[in-house]
């Protein structure tokens, strides 16, 4: 049981020159990611992905990521049966019961000087975690153009896959499975849904303590928040930029509004709440609660599929569209198998893998390719996927919002605390 | 420092390389943290920011209140029972029912309780409760006519009572089994005849002969419920109100915040906690002294009968009932690990499965092994250390006894996020991270004060007079040692090294950090499923993880006996 079994010499050299060459990209990089546009894939790659390719057989990928959904567990171990078989390359599954766990593991490495055998070699990564992380300098990279698979992303500025929460991705993260923020309900007890956060108001009012959200401190809660705030507030743009004091008292006045009209009318009349939407998803399934949330527009059909939520649960959004967001992957700067993880990372967005993923009785979660970048063949694959009654397609689920800058989510926990918890 | 004390420094060195470096290395990177020196964030300034931020934090004063209020709560009531218990136990005038026919196996049946992890007992009683809960469902719609669960506050009130509740579930078998155990060193039957023979009843002969002796002898154990009860997550979580939470669940939650710089306050935080852990055990022990010298002059009244009636009869129906609760939250995990669906208001699973065993399959062998070998190993280490301690105590004499007990003690004193990352850092130093060896190293700063908070006061209460009497005969220091003191404290010892593994096992956050993710185990497993809330999971990996335990408290409670037979 010791750490690097199978690293010798020669390839500890290639991880620190590639580490120093990363480096000196990064530096060279970051604002040319942010001012112009990257689409095209680098010219030298394919002897260098080749390099790659051979540095990465043998070696195992430990992709910390959180353990907490059965049927996403079952598809990192199928994603490690795949690239064992076709490039060598191990896949070990660390079940975090929190991302900040993989994070603090990094943090303490750097702090013990530990900067080129570090234990996480890739982690399941989005928004404040990986803002976090790049503002450390916690991350390898850029990398995201060294993958050439990376042809089938929109990677122009401002497209879903470059921006993370409004930070520049600057080819830090590999983007693999889309996520959006829909509401849950179970359609036998619902009939109308409230389809804007006003209406949720009304909703709350004629049905006392059927309506609740995950503590604030969980990422769903504030998520919940999020959305009220952008349906609420007099100029959603401003939410693009870091809040102020000033900009945050303006802009999220309205939402403290509707919220202390809402709050006498939640479950339990909002003094308590579950700990995180698998326990709201389970009180959907108790009838305790009549809405949950999720942020993966399958969970209602992956909940029935995985006997979780009853057969008549369906997702709804409100018309305004929802928050949407991308899971990311990430190499942590001091990855002891980057060369893995960069394979590893590479066929998560193969098509075939995208449309495995995407399929209803895998995970259901929507592929991140952009549609125009497939050829017919490839488009065929998705096309021919089952569906499923409580799946939404992607015109049912409306536009996306964006993600508010993080400075605003953690402004909104503040304040939310400073307000509601005694 | 003579020569022939020499056991005694190797055993000072030992301890103090194996278990006070460590934990004074991983405190010390929390001491820094909480005052503003955390250079991985580039935090280099000396700064009170950290408590001036902790201080400002909305709802800390409800943490606090509820922390102790859980805490203190769930000791008392714990220990109360678990007295009262083992009177019973020990009560032959109580007329033929069907609770006196039970006595004989009331071992076996708290060691299920006692071996099940405490977030699986927490999941079941919170659907036990809940008002969508088992109770409910048995009772709905034809009773209650309760189409839908009512909006009620019977699991996460606000008072933390449920989690009180919870904490009692779980603590009361630990406390009762090891005053049973500890009784077996006093002569029970002998003094309570000659009592009631004086015309005691026997009740007023277990509270004023009985307890006094036995008080002392698990005093260590209260402790550790105590310091359990204030520093838990697990059963907060579940079980304990959450807008605030209690100060152990905040500590937590900031220290997983997606905002690193929240690591500060954390650090703060922990340390607050552990000095209310420290002021708690003391404050305890204060107020049982005082009880002690007041009660003396009860004791001397010679009032035979007392006024405890409605005490009594409220612990007569308490006792059951807690105990009750604690099988039916494991039968109902039981039932869940072979659910497929089961909704309100069903008094029953509406489809079944047995999708989530056959899934073990592939998934458990690995970490099932790693949790065996890690917490075999870690308990054996423990249970030798400990016993070489108190040997080398004994032989040589022991002014640094107490001192070394506090440091042993340590690990528990502070919250295991808070020093467990400095430890990490120490490690990673070292060069020692995510192998086996080094987890069973971060197991043992656990199991180890578990096994000697469980052993120490049995050991010390050995009536010193058989080994005079051997030593008089002409027997050597090993020869007592062996056939005197492991013979006549075989019970003990075996409960300790059980403790022991059920510690190990039960280790979630060291076998991550440390382990790097390298070490695969039951509770890293358990622990991360139980973060989606899935019932079935919970049920099959709960049942699992107290599998292990089980087993080996049965071992420890039945050797003794084949033992004695065999005699």
């Amino acid at each position: 049981m010791t750490l690097h079994v199978n690293s010798t010499l020669p390839k500890r050299l290639g991880v620190i020159l590639s580490l120093l060459a990363a480096g000196l990209l990064s530096s060279l990089g970051y604002s040319a990611t942010a001012s112009t546009a990257v689409t095209t894939t680098d010219v030298s790659s394919a002897g260098q992905w080749q390099q790659t390719l051979e540095q990465a057989a043998g070696e195992t990928v430990y992709w910390h990521a959180w353990g907490g959904d059965g049927r996403t567990n079952d598809f990192i171990t199928w994603v490690g049966d795949q690239t064992e078989a076709l490039y060598d390359v191990k896949v070990k599954h660390v079940k975090l019961s929190s991302t900040a766990e993989a994070v603090t593991q990094v943090i303490a490495e750097k702090a013990a000087g530990e900067n080129t055998n570090g234990a996480v070699d890739m982690i399941w990564i989005n928004g404040p975690n990986f803002l976090a992380m790049k503002q450390q300098e916690l991350l390898h990279g850029p990398f995201v153009n060294q993958l050439p698979n990376s042809k089938y992303l929109d990677l122009s500025t401002n497209s879903a896959a470059s921006v993370d929460f409004t930070e520049a991705v600057a080819g830090l993260e590999v983007p693999w499975r889309l996520a959006r923020f829909v509401f849950l309900v179970d359609s036998k007890r619902v009939k109308q849904v409230p389809l804007s956060m006003a209406q949720m108001l009304i909703w709350a009012q004629e049905n006392p303590g059927r309506l609740t959200h995950p503590v604030i401190s969980n990422f769903m809660g504030t998520t919940f928040l999020k959305q009220a705030l952008i349906e609420l507030t007099p100029d959603p743009s401003v939410l693009q930029q870091p809040a102020t004091e000033q900009s945050f008292a303006l802009a999220t006045a309205p939402l403290w509004r509707w919220y202390d009209a809402i709050k006498p009318h939640l479950w339990r009349a909002g003094k308590s709440f579950p700990e995180n939407e698998a326990i709201q998803q389970q009180m959907l399934s108790d009838g305790e609660v009549d809405i949950a949330m999720a942020f993966d527009p399958a969970a209602a059909a992956a909940g029935i599929a995985s006997g979780l939520l009853p057969t008549s649960a369906r997702v709804f959004v409100p018309s305004q569209g929802t928050l949407g967001n991308i899971s990311f992957v990430a190499i942590p700067y001091n990855a002891s198998h980057t060369a893995g993880s960069k394979v590893v990372a590479n066929f998560l967005l193969q098509p075939e893998t995208q449309a495995h993923m995407q399929n209803i009785d895998v995970l259901g979660s929507f592929s991140v390719l952009d549609p125009n970048k497939l050829d017919a063949q490839q488009a065929q694959v998705f096309a021919a996927l089952p569906s499923s009654e409580a799946l939404p397609t992607l015109v049912d689920l409306g536009p996306t919002l964006l993600e508010p800058h993080a400075s605003w989510t953690t402004k909104l926990k503040q304040h939310w605390s400073q307000r509601y918890s005694q | 420092m003579s020569f022939s004390s020499w056991p005694k420094w190797l055993m000072l060195t030992a301890l103090a390389i194996g278990i006070l470096v460590p934990v004074l290395v991983g405190l010390g990177e929390t001491i820094w943290a909480a005052f503003g020196i955390l250079p991985a964030l580039g935090r280099h300034t000396f700064s009170f920011s950290a408590w001036q931020q902790l201080f400002e934090l909305p709802g800390l004063v409800t943490s606090l209140r509820l922390s102790l209020v859980s805490g203190f709560g769930a000791t008392l009531v714990s220990l109360i029972l678990a007295l009262f218990g083992s009177a019973w136990v020990y009560n032959t005038s109580v007329k033929e029912s069907f609770l006196s026919k039970v006595k004989p196996f009331v071992q076996a049946i708290l060691v299920p309780i006692l071996a099940a992890p405490h977030a699986a007992i927490a999941i079941g009683l919170a659907f036990l409760l809940a008002p969508s809960g088992w109770l409910a469902r048995l009772f709905s719609p034809w009773l209650t006519a309760w189409e839908l669960p009512p909006n009620l506050a019977t699991v996460q009130d606000l008072w933390g009572l449920s989690l009180m509740l919870g904490l009692i579930i779980k603590e009361l078998p630990f406390l009762w089994l090891v005053s049973l155990v500890a009784l077996k060193q006093i002569d029970v039957s002998r003094q309570l005849t000659l009592a009631q023979s004086m015309g005691y009843s026997h009740t007023v002969a277990w509270c004023k002969i009985i307890v006094p002796q036995l008080y002392p002898l698990i005093r260590l154990p209260v402790f550790v419920v105590l310091v359990y009860a204030l520093s838990t997550v697990d059963m907060a979580q579940m079980l304990g109100p959450n807008n605030p939470p209690t100060l152990a669940l905040a500590t937590m939650r900031w220290y997983n915040d997606t905002n690193v710089q929240l690591l500060l306050p954390a650090s703060a935080a922990s340390i607050l906690l552990g000095i209310l852990i420290a002021a708690s055990v003391l404050l305890w022990e204060v107020a049982v002294r005082t009880a002690i010298l007041t009660s003396k002059v009860m004791i001397r009244s010679g009032d035979r009968t007392g006024k405890y009636s409605i005490f009594t009869g409220v612990l007569t129906t308490a006792l059951p009932i807690t105990v009750i609760l604690g099988l039916l939250s494991l039968l109902v995990l039981a039932l869940w690990s072979i659910t497929w669906r089961w909704s309100f208001p069903n008094a029953l699973p509406t489809s079944w499965s047995y999708h989530y065993w056959l899934q073990l399959i592939t998934h458990v062998p690995l970490a099932l092994q790693h949790s065996l070998i890690v917490a075999l190993m870690s308990s054996g280490l423990a249970l030798t250390l400990a016993v070489a301690w108190l040997e080398v105590q004994d032989r040589f004499g022991g002014h640094l006894y107490k001192l070394t007990l506090w440091f042993i003690y340590l690990p528990l004193l502070v919250p295991q996020i808070a020093f467990l990352y400095g430890l990490k850092v120490g490690f990673l130093r070292l060069g020692l991270n995510g192998s086996m060896m080094t987890v069973m190293w971060a197991h043992l700063l656990f199991v180890f004060p578990y096994t000697m908070l469980s052993l120490v006061d049995s050991w010390r209460a050995l009536d010193k007079r058989y080994l005079q009497v051997a030593a008089s005969l002409g027997r050597s220091s090993w020869h007592c040692f062996w056939h005197i003191k492991i013979s006549l404290l075989l019970r003990p010892l075996l409960l300790a090294w059980a403790i022991g593994i059920a510690v190990s096992i039960s280790q979630y956050l060291p076998t991550l950090m440390i382990g790097a993710g390298r070490v695969e185990s039951l509770t890293v497993e358990a622990v991360s499923l139980a973060s989606g809330a899935d019932r079935r999971l919970v049920g099959v990996y709960g049942l699992l993880q107290a599998l292990v335990p089980l087993l080996a408290y049965s071992f420890a409670l039945l050797l003794p006996r084949l033992v004695a037979l065999k005699k």
